[in-house]
């Protein structure tokens, strides 16, 4: 009796395990919905970020201006790629920073030197930072646990310090790098069409080029920079997917697991965590490219240490080791950052106005140190709120709403059937 | 000359001598089990064996083949497998993840960057991996989470892990330990069936002397980092030098 069981659950997990490499693009069914509706909210974006009408008060939470859905999605891929390191191995690196600042430093030379077509950036601007992490991975991985992390903040800071002294000349130091009228640009012209400096292009079509769809009180930007970032954090996207699901996928997960157990099973887990962090490397140095591809400069801040903790705090606070919460953990920090910090005292007593002057002025005290300059704060105590009640991040606390209002649908779609 | 061939091997920690001057020699397609009181250099030699540790001086040859001064990798991939003292499994991976872990290794080699394929596209794997959990009563656990497991289905998980990769020279740290009386009886069933029709050579450390008699062709009795006797099973039983050893140990 237990044979037959067990050879018909055989056949069933067959079928299954047919019908998850079959499916569309190669995904699983699970995976090609998420897939779709990434695909989904980048397209629409423009729309779903400004749901308020332009002269309401509210209109200051919009987000659907270019420059900050652009964030969103470079940052995005910033921490998919950094997701594919530490969410899958557990090597929890403190430099990835370096690979955004290399990235921006490659592309704003390809711009200078090559022509202002955003392909160069980007290429560049991954190659480079793969040259880059070979090395600083091969060294750094040596070690595990805090050692590792502590050899790739050095790392990064040694960048950062590098590129703020000795190679000033490549860099320019603390003037920040940027296109001028006097860069060879050999594929390309010196001056813009309209005589000022270049802007970057893809085969003539200006990234800042945007089209503003008035419809009534509301107003929708569609900026082509910012559909050149979505097209590649989509594929960022979909290769990570392919990653999480592939057997290298797995072997990462058994380094994060059990290095020991990976060697006696005739494994060399070294040169599957150099492979997760050259790729994760290179996500951080195109994500630099993209950087400079939508504002072409690029400063040593972007190498510094805080970046790197930010892309650390991204990935936990979205949920490590999951496919959206990366993604959701940029657009999460990087729209409290733009958002919080243009409330000024002004706006707060606008706010509050309508209380008794005493009351107002003593709200007001207690808010302000939490937005404006102090928008890290409120980030901090999120963070620290998400750690200890979310420990899964804002994925976990999704699936538990989730899991809430549709109970009984996810038992019945579950991958794992109870048995 | 044995698949297996320990010569002269010493192993020192400090003052304690763990290993002095042992030779074994194991044959090919046989058991040989290694018995012997707590602290008497079983596991220390198993180590020396997998490249977990360098002996000071001495041999050991695999198939003709040193396995000195290789990695635990390549010594895995030249066909010895072993079964831990505490069981090493992929703990936050599932039960059938575990198993399909080794087959890539075996199939694919120590590295292989297959980062597009699909774990789900691997129908063959993933059906042999499979049959491997059935064989150990443990394919309706697949989708568990191994670190869940008991202690003796992670015995069993791991050994599952070892045999799936066909080894030709299986390494078994008290296999046994902590399972259960049923489970130490299908554990021997199995472990007979595998010995008895595949071309494999197993080399087994057993407390358990029910498991021990069972399953060995040759026993060796280690103490105190030396071998005292190589004998047939039906001739240690007796045998007063391992009597010594055993209760030397007790009086202690
Ligand atoms: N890495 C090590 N460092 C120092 N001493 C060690 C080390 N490994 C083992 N020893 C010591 O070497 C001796 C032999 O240990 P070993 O684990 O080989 O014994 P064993 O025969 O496997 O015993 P048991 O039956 O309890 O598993 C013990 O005294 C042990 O404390
Ligand atoms: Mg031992």
């Amino acid at each position: 009796m237990t044979d037959q069981t067990s050879s018909t659950s055989v056949t069933a997990s067959r079928t299954r395990a047919r019908g998850a490499s079959t499916g569309f693009l190669g995904l699983g069914r699970r995976d090609a919905a998420l897939f779709g509706v990434v695909i989904v909210m980048v397209v629409f974006a423009p729309i779903i970020l400004n749901p308020f009408p332009v002269n309401s008060a509210m209109a200051q939470f919009n987000a659907g201006f270019p420059q900050l859905m652009q964030q969103f999605l470079i940052f995005g891929i910033f921490a998919i790629g950094f997701n594919i390191l530490f969410g899958l191995t557990g090597y929890l690196s403190f430099g990835h920073a370096a690979f955004l600042g290399i990235g921006s430093y490659a592309g704003v030379w390809m711009f200078k030197l090559l022509g202002m077509n955003v392909l160069y950036a980007v290429t560049a601007a991954t190659a480079i930072a793969g040259i880059f992490a070979v090395l600083i991975g091969y060294i750094s991985l040596r070690r595990s646990g805090i050692y590792f992390s502590i050899l790739t903040l050095a790392f990064a800071q040694m960048c950062y310090a590098l590129a703020l002294s000795v190679l000033s000349p490549i860099t320019n130091g603390e003037t920040m790098l940027q296109v001028t009228h006097n860069d060879p640009r050999v594929l390309g012209s010196a001056v813009g069409p309209d005589g000022g400096l270049p802007v970057p292009t893809l085969f003539g079509l200006e990234m800042r080029s945007t089209y503003t769809m008035d419809a009534g009180p509301w107003s929708f930007d569609f900026n082509l920079g910012y559909y050149f970032c979505g097209v590649f954090m989509i594929l960022a996207f979909y290769l990570a997917i392919r990653i999480f699901r592939s057997p290298f996928g797995m072997m990462l997960r058994a380094v994060k697991s059990n290095q020991q157990r990976m060697r006696y099973t005739g494994l060399n887990p070294r040169p599957y965590t150099l492979a997760a962090f050259v790729i994760s490397g290179m996500f951080a140095g195109f994500a630099g490219g993209l950087l400079v591809s939508m504002d072409p400069i690029a400063g040593t801040e972007r190498m510094l240490w805080t970046r790197s903790g930010e892309v650390v705090l991204m990935t936990i606070l979205g949920g490590t080791g999951t496919l959206i919460g990366p993604v959701l953990g940029a657009g999460f920090i990087k729209y409290l950052e733009s958002i919080l910090s243009k409330i000024n005292s002004g706006i707060l007593h606008s706010w509050f106005g309508f209380l008794p002057d005493g009351l107002e002025d003593f709200i007001v005290a207690i808010i302000y140190p939490f937005v404006g300059k102090g928008w890290h704060l409120t980030l901090g105590i999120l963070f620290m709120l998400v750690v200890i009640f979310l420990p899964g991040g804002l994925v976990e606390g999704g699936t538990r709403i989730g899991r809430l209002f549709r109970r009984r649908k996810a038992t019945d779609t579950s991958d794992t059937p109870a048995e | 000359m044995g698949i297996l061939e320990v010569k002269g091997v010493n192993k020192r920690f400090g003052g304690l001598q763990a290993l002095g001057d042992v030779n074994l020699s194991v044959q090919d397609q046989s058991c040989h089990a290694i018995i012997g009181p707590n602290g008497a250099g079983k596991s220390t030699l198993l180590n020396c064996l997998v490249g977990k540790l360098i002996p000071d001086s001495g041999s050991v040859m695999f198939d003709g083949q040193s396995v000195l001064g290789r990695a635990p990798h390549e010594i895995n991939q030249m066909g010895i497998s072993r079964v831990f003292q505490t069981p090493e499994i992929f703990a936050d991976l599932t039960v059938l993840e575990n198993v399909m872990i080794p087959c890539f290794a075996k199939r694919d080699g120590a590295f292989r960057m297959h980062a597009i394929e699909s774990v789900g596209g691997e129908v063959e794997l993933r059906e042999k991996a499979e049959e491997m959990l059935r064989e150990v009563r443990m394919l309706d656990k697949r989708h568990e989470h191994a670190g869940s497991l008991s202690r003796g289905d992670k015995r069993r998980l791991e050994m599952a892990m070892c045999l799936v990769q066909e080894p030709r020279l299986l390494l078994l740290d008290e296999p046994t330990a902590g399972m259960s009386r049923a489970d130490t009886n299908s554990t021997i069933d199995l472990l007979k069936e595998i010995r008895d029709t595949r071309n494999i050579t197993m080399c087994i450390i057993e407390h358990d002397m029910h498991v021990v008699f069972s399953l060995a062709q040759r026993i060796t009795v280690l103490a105190q980092g030396t071998p005292l006797v190589e004998e047939s099973p039906e001739n240690i039983k007796g045998h007063p030098k391992v009597r010594e050893a055993y209760l030397g140990e007790a009086q202690v």
